[in-house]
């Protein structure tokens, strides 16, 4: 493949790879997610590349492995195209009546759709199950049509026209101002906006700057960014070459898991190719502009994924963080300006520059703009990656798209943003999604994995296990985040085993005002935020344990 | 080099540009207390003893004298309610590992921190690095080592390297304010490389 070399050749090869494109030829896409890679997916798909074989139906269906669809409680899942048409818990055996009946007669199996478990209302179509009705899958939406090994796929749905807008139509500053306005907050738990940090990035002295995706994703119940970047890797890439057009950034750095194989193979490959058509290296797409990118794996250690760790990381020392007093995007990585966004927001770049501020901005609440990638896990029917604006209350992502609670059973509480997050009371469910309306009730979305509680749950328990396990995560460095979890852990383990003292509630609460205040980094200033926010809605449970003299 | 200008405790103070809180105040005679400070290392923030507030444009915050660089018209304060109350649970949380250390003690004297306040715990280390930063900082040998992170991390040392090294240096013997480095160097060789007798 020659480079791509100006904005023209790009959208005559996109016109070449649709052209020879048949809109009608049936796709057999088979969701290749984490969770459907877990519950067998590799059979079905052989199960399907053997019967293709056997009707020899190579040149008239295409196969194709694709990332994550989202609804992990139901795979293995299979979506055949061009109807979306959505089977859901699919097993090899079902593979010869798919192609037979879907595939060729078009005709769908009933025993294999979406049945609602609460009404028996069977749904066909990806839009008709209620999963993925409400949801706005702007970001998730490709993950179901393409597949992630091929950069031709993404181009053929629109991939790197907004690279190729910006580097062409917009100079950097442009595409800056175009970023504030759309007022895009950065979507790996702070809510900052990017474009103000991007601000800082560029604006700060020096010749040689850095640009970083944070794919780090270390927080227990968040599993939505290894999703979207293993499924779609252009989209981020894409996103932080314009990021780095815009701060005047040439390095770029991607730091993710060493524990992911298909996130790695993904992002290796999505690299290599699109350095082979033009989109990383030297003079990119004809443009002038030179960027490369290279990949840091961490060392499963939970603070490297804390933005200043993560830079020492990559600068080949311990990744513990350091003070910010300077801020990284002024000194990060060997004390240069460095601009670090995690997965998500990169992942909005392409589409606030392709479709302008104004159809971003429709999107969301007054601060909270766009969509949201929403880790849903724990006490609910449908667990997966749901996508939705922001302003969707919660009772709309946890009842209409997570189907309620399972067994009858009640809502408690819902918990946001893992170890260093917040729970909330069932009383508060119809609360938007919102950065600021979450984080004054004391459930910041982080980077958004909500865990659903049901009435079962034991809120002091939650805590300890947070407590838990940071003080096995936290670096250790500082007295206020080390001594302070170290304490809390045992006190609330004294609480849950019913053996709580008189004072401890009082002494938990000072403890975590002194780590909030003192404590070296984030991890440390936030780790007492469950503990917090269940002592708020909770306290009750904490009460009944401390014993009576 | 630029002089800064700044406010202490009400006092102004002249200071460089590449000093930060802890040097300003130091220059111009202002105590602010300190445990994992020492002049010939690396500036480290780990034990937040020397936590002060600062004020810059009218916002105040509550950062470390030890890395916060001076700007100028900063405004620091070095006590306050605040401010003590965290020394003080600083100090209790680290007089749980750590009585008898004196310079703990005397700090807890001013700070009216309670030894017993916490249930003691089984390690004397306060983790200050003093040792462990000297030996690679200033020695730069590494015979000594953190191992292990959070509630687990702890010093040990490398006994291939403590075996050549540390027999004639033992320098950071003196710096260590509790008694768990020393304990920590006889364990190793006894284990590792007993002395011949």
């Amino acid at each position: 493949m020659p480079k791509i070399n100006s904005a023209v050749e790009l959208e005559a090869f996109r016109k070449g790879l649709l052209s020879k494109k048949d809109p009608l030829k049936p796709c057999i896409a088979v969701c290749s997610g984490t969770s459907c890679l877990s519950l067998g997916n590799d059979s079905v798909i052989r199960a399907f590349e053997e019967e293709i074989k056997k009707r020899s139906l190579g040149s008239k269906v295409d196969l194709r492995v694709t990332g994550c669809h989202g609804f992990c409680e139901k795979g293995p899942l299979v979506v055949i195209h061009p109807e979306e048409i959505c089977y859901v818990e699919v097993k090899p055996g079902d593979v010869p009546e798919i192609v037979a009946q879907t595939v060729i007669k078009k005709k769908v199996i009933d025993r294999l759709i979406y049945s609602n478990p609460g009404t028996g209302v069977k749904a066909a179509h990806c839009a008709e199950i209620p999963f993925y009705a409400k949801q706005m899958r702007h970001l998730m939406g490709n993950n179901s049509r393409i597949d992630p090994k091929s950069i031709d796929e993404y181009i053929e749905h629109g991939g790197y026209a907004a690279l190729s807008k910006a580097l062409f139509e917009m100079s950097p500053v442009q595409v800056l101002e175009e970023i504030k306005k759309a007022n895009l907050r950065g979507r790996g738990g702070g809510g900052f906006p990017a474009g103000l940090k991007w601000e800082t990035a560029r604006n700060a002295p020096g010749e040689e700057k850095y640009v970083i995706v944070n794919g780090h994703e270390g927080e227990p119940g968040a599993f939505m960014d290894r999703a979207l970047f293993a499924g779609n890797p252009h989209s981020v890439l894409e996103g932080l070459i314009i990021g780095a057009y815009a701060i005047g950034s040439h390095r770029g750095f991607i730091y993710t898991r060493h524990d992911s194989p298909q996130l790695r193979n993904h992002i290796a490959l999505a690299l290599a190719k699109a350095e082979e058509y033009g989109f990383l290296g030297e003079n990119i797409l004809g443009s002038g502009f030179s960027f490369t990118v290279e990949v840091h794996l961490d060392i499963g250690i939970f603070v490297s994924g804390e933005s200043s760790a993560l830079m020492r990381s990559i600068e080949g020392k311990t990744p513990e963080p350091r003070p910010k007093y300077i801020r990284t995007s002024v000194s990060g990585v060997w004390d240069r300006p460095t601009n670090l966004n995690n997965v998500e927001t990169w992942a909005n770049v392409p589409q606030i520059i392709d479709k302008g501020v104004e159809w971003y901005t429709r999107i969301g609440t007054e601060k909270s703009k766009g969509t949201k990638l929403i880790s849903l896990s724990g006490n609910v029917v449908n667990t997966g990656i749901v996508e939705v604006p922001f302003g969707t209350t919660l009772r709309e992502i946890v009842y209409d798209i997570g189907g309620g609670i399972p067994k009858g059973k009640k809502l408690k509480a819902v918990h946001f943003g893992g170890p260093m997050g917040g729970s909330i009371p069932a009383s508060l469910i119809d609360t938007p999604l919102d950065f600021d309306a979450l984080a004054k009730l004391g459930a910041p979305i982080g980077a958004g994995g909500l865990l659903v509680l049901d009435e079962d749950a034991n809120m002091v328990d939650v805590t300890r296990f947070f407590l838990g396990f940071l003080s096995n995560e936290s670096c250790g460095k500082c007295v206020p985040c080390r001594e302070g979890i170290r304490q809390m852990l045992k006190i609330v383990t004294r609480i849950s085993e019913g053996k709580g003292r008189k004072g401890d509630i009082e002494l938990l609460e000072e403890i975590a005002a002194m780590a909030g205040t003192a404590s070296l980094c984030a991890l440390g200033k936030t780790a007492s935020d469950p503990l917090l926010s269940t002592l708020r809605y909770f306290r009750g449970e904490y009460e009944n344990n401390i014993v009576r003299e | 080099m630029s002089e800064i200008l700044l406010q202490i405790d009400g006092k102004k103070v002249k200071a460089a540009k590449a000093m930060t809180i802890l040097d300003a105040a130091q220059s111009a005679g202002i105590f602010i207390p300190t445990l994992c400070h020492r002049e010939k290392l690396e500036p480290y923030g780990a034990c937040r003893i020397c936590i002060v507030e600062a004020e810059v444009r009218g916002r105040k915050n509550l950062v470390v004298a030890c890395l916060y660089p001076v700007q100028p018209d900063l405004v620091v304060t070095t006590r306050s309610e605040k401010i003590d109350a965290i020394r003080k649970m600083i100090l209790e949380l680290m007089l749980a590992h750590a009585p008898d250390a004196e310079d703990l003690q005397a700090l807890a004297k001013e700070y009216g921190a309670d030894k017993a306040r916490f249930d003691k715990e089984s390690s004397f280390c306060i983790l200050c690095g003093l040792c462990v930063r000297y030996c690679n900082e200033v020695k730069k040998k590494n015979a000594i080592a953190f191992v292990e992170r959070g509630a687990k991390r702890e010093i040990a040392f490398i006994p291939e390297i403590a075996a050549k090294e540390c027999w004639d240096c033992k320098e950071c013997f003196p710096l260590c304010p509790t008694e768990a480095l020393q304990a920590a160097y006889v364990l190793t060789e006894a284990l590792s490389f007993p002395r011949q007798k």
